[in-house]
């Protein structure tokens, strides 16, 4: 163990960002889903309300039609509290990610580390690093500090697809900012589409978490944890 | 460690987390952190935003086939009803407080104001949407015709309804008071508004969340501050579930 070669694999504003994002995402997820329960129905188009027609239904996942409170916060309904949760962690997921962005383009972590390479998308190579997955095998015995291309491609997804998504859809649902910028509602097809994207963005959040920590575990969660605390990651032999 | 040793203990340290933000959501500076939250989107929409922007107007084919009335929908109040049996007849609307000239307005009088009709959407705090038409005076029309005073800062909506045994009230700074789309509506999708929807007049303020649209209205009171009235947090929902006051958010 002694003998493995440690590397600082990540800096300082990316540690803190990803805590500070866990955080914020567990607690936005929790209080929206709790949101939600105010009113457990999904729509497409500008309004949508109990004598129109959704495409979703809590009732349809959870008996009662509410989210049950070991998933939700607070625990028991409150919609004013679970919004108020929300909107401080909205500011804080969003201003994060903004000086996260800005650290990593002056740090040139986004170019270094995540970029993704058109040879990295091809469907044999995909197809390899699926099969290295099974195997777990996870790090480019060459490389080992670099990102695998299935790890780029989900990271750029969340930092650069699904967050923003969920603060400009987040936004999209706020009547003060659709009078200020009717051009956001509209790119998502109006209020209660935003509010559904929303929705979807959230699950497929919770779906990267999931996987992310399930993959934490299957790495070595001490070694990779720690790196995420203290930077310093030890490469496998 | 074994695998699901690891695993459990990562369960219990997000359950630890979710269980911990009830003690924060209860503790009194938990609050005091979160609701911090309200002033610092309020001052960012209003400083990144235009004041005087109009909430998107729609088309009368893009309405809600149906709007749904929420909140109070039939006050049981003796005086609301005998008032409401007279098609509202001796019914007025006061505007006093801080205004040079008090006003007591019949519906003959406010619908001899000048009038604006819009189709907007009414977004309720619990999530969803309904689109529908407004018909009434700007807000704004009554506020000249009674004179503010310069001390006057908010403007208190006392209503005839009640929830949960308390009298129903809202109340709104001057940036949306004087906004050109916040009118006292007397009637809806071109009828006169039904009773379920706040009869005989109901306030719209168009870039706030449905809570803020104060139905069965009595009462206009300008005043310099909203600490002293009722519970002291500027309306109802405010007051009993701690809502934000500004609900442009």
């Amino acid at each position: 163990m002694a003998t493995e070669p440690t590397v600082y694999r990540h800096r300082l504003p990316t540690r803190l960002w990803h805590w500070v994002t866990a955080i914020s995402v567990i607690v936005l997820l929790g209080s929206g889903l709790m949101i939600l329960n105010a009113h457990g129905q999904l729509y497409w188009g500008q309004y949508g309300a109990n004598y129109d027609q959704p495409w979703f239904r809590v009732a349809w996942v959870f008996e009662g039609g509410r989210v049950p409170g070991w998933l939700t916060i607070p625990s028991t309904y409150n919609l004013a509290l679970a919004r108020r949760w929300h909107l401080f962690f909205a500011l804080v997921l969003a201003f994060a990610l903004l000086a996260f962005t800005i650290a990593s383009l002056i740090n040139r972590h986004f170019q270094r580390d995540l970029r993704v390479r058109m040879k990295e998308l091809g469907p044999a190579h995909l197809a390899a690093e699926v099969k290295a997955h099974a195997a777990l095998r996870f790090h480019d015995p060459e490389n080992p500090r670099a990102y695998n291309g299935l790890q780029k491609l989900s990271y750029v997804a969340v930092i650069f697809v699904l967050l923003p998504l969920a603060i400009f859809t987040g936004l999209a649902m706020s009547p003060g900012m659709n009078a200020a910028w009717p051009w956001l509602v509209d790119v998502f097809g109006g209020r209660q589409s935003a509010r559904s994207i929303h929705f979807i963005v959230a699950m497929l959040l919770a779906l990267f978490i999931v996987v992310h920590l399930a993959l934490v575990i299957l790495a070595g969660a001490w070694n990779e944890v720690r790196s995420m605390v203290t930077g310093w990651w030890k490469a496998p032999q | 460690m074994s695998l699901i040793t690891r695993r459990s203990l990562l369960i219990a340290g997000a359950g630890g987390l979710v269980a911990g933000c009830d003690g924060i959501g209860n503790s009194e500076a938990g609050r005091d952190l979160l609701f911090k939250a309200e002033a610092v989107h309020r001052s960012l929409q209003r400083a990144i935003t235009d004041r005087n922007a109009l909430a998107r107007q729609f088309t009368e084919a893009e309405m809600s086939p149906r709007f749904r009335a929420n909140g109070s929908i039939f006050p049981t109040d003796p005086a609301y009803r005998a008032s409401m049996r007279g098609n509202f007849a001796d019914w007025r609307l006061r505007v006093d407080g801080l205004v040079a000239r008090p006003l007591s307005l019949s519906l003959a009088d406010i619908r001899a104001l000048p009038q604006r009709a819009q189709i907007t959407r009414h977004d309720c705090v619990e999530g969803w949407s309904a689109i529908g038409k407004w018909h009434g005076p700007k807000l704004s029309t009554l506020l000249d015709l009674a004179g503010m005073k310069d001390s006057a800062r908010f403007l208190v909506f006392h209503c005839a309804d009640t929830l949960y045994g308390r009298p129903y009230y809202e109340s709104i700074d001057l940036i949306d008071a004087f906004h050109p789309q916040t009118i006292l509506a007397w009637a809806m999708n071109n009828r006169t508004l039904p009773v379920e929807h706040g009869a005989p007049l109901r306030l719209r303020v168009e870039r706030q969340l449905g809570y803020k649209h104060a139905k069965y209205l009595m009462r206009i009171e300008a005043v310099a501050s909203i600490g002293a009235i009722h519970g002291g947090k500027g309306g109802l929902w405010e007051d009993i579930a701690d809502y934000e006051w500004y609900a442009g958010i």
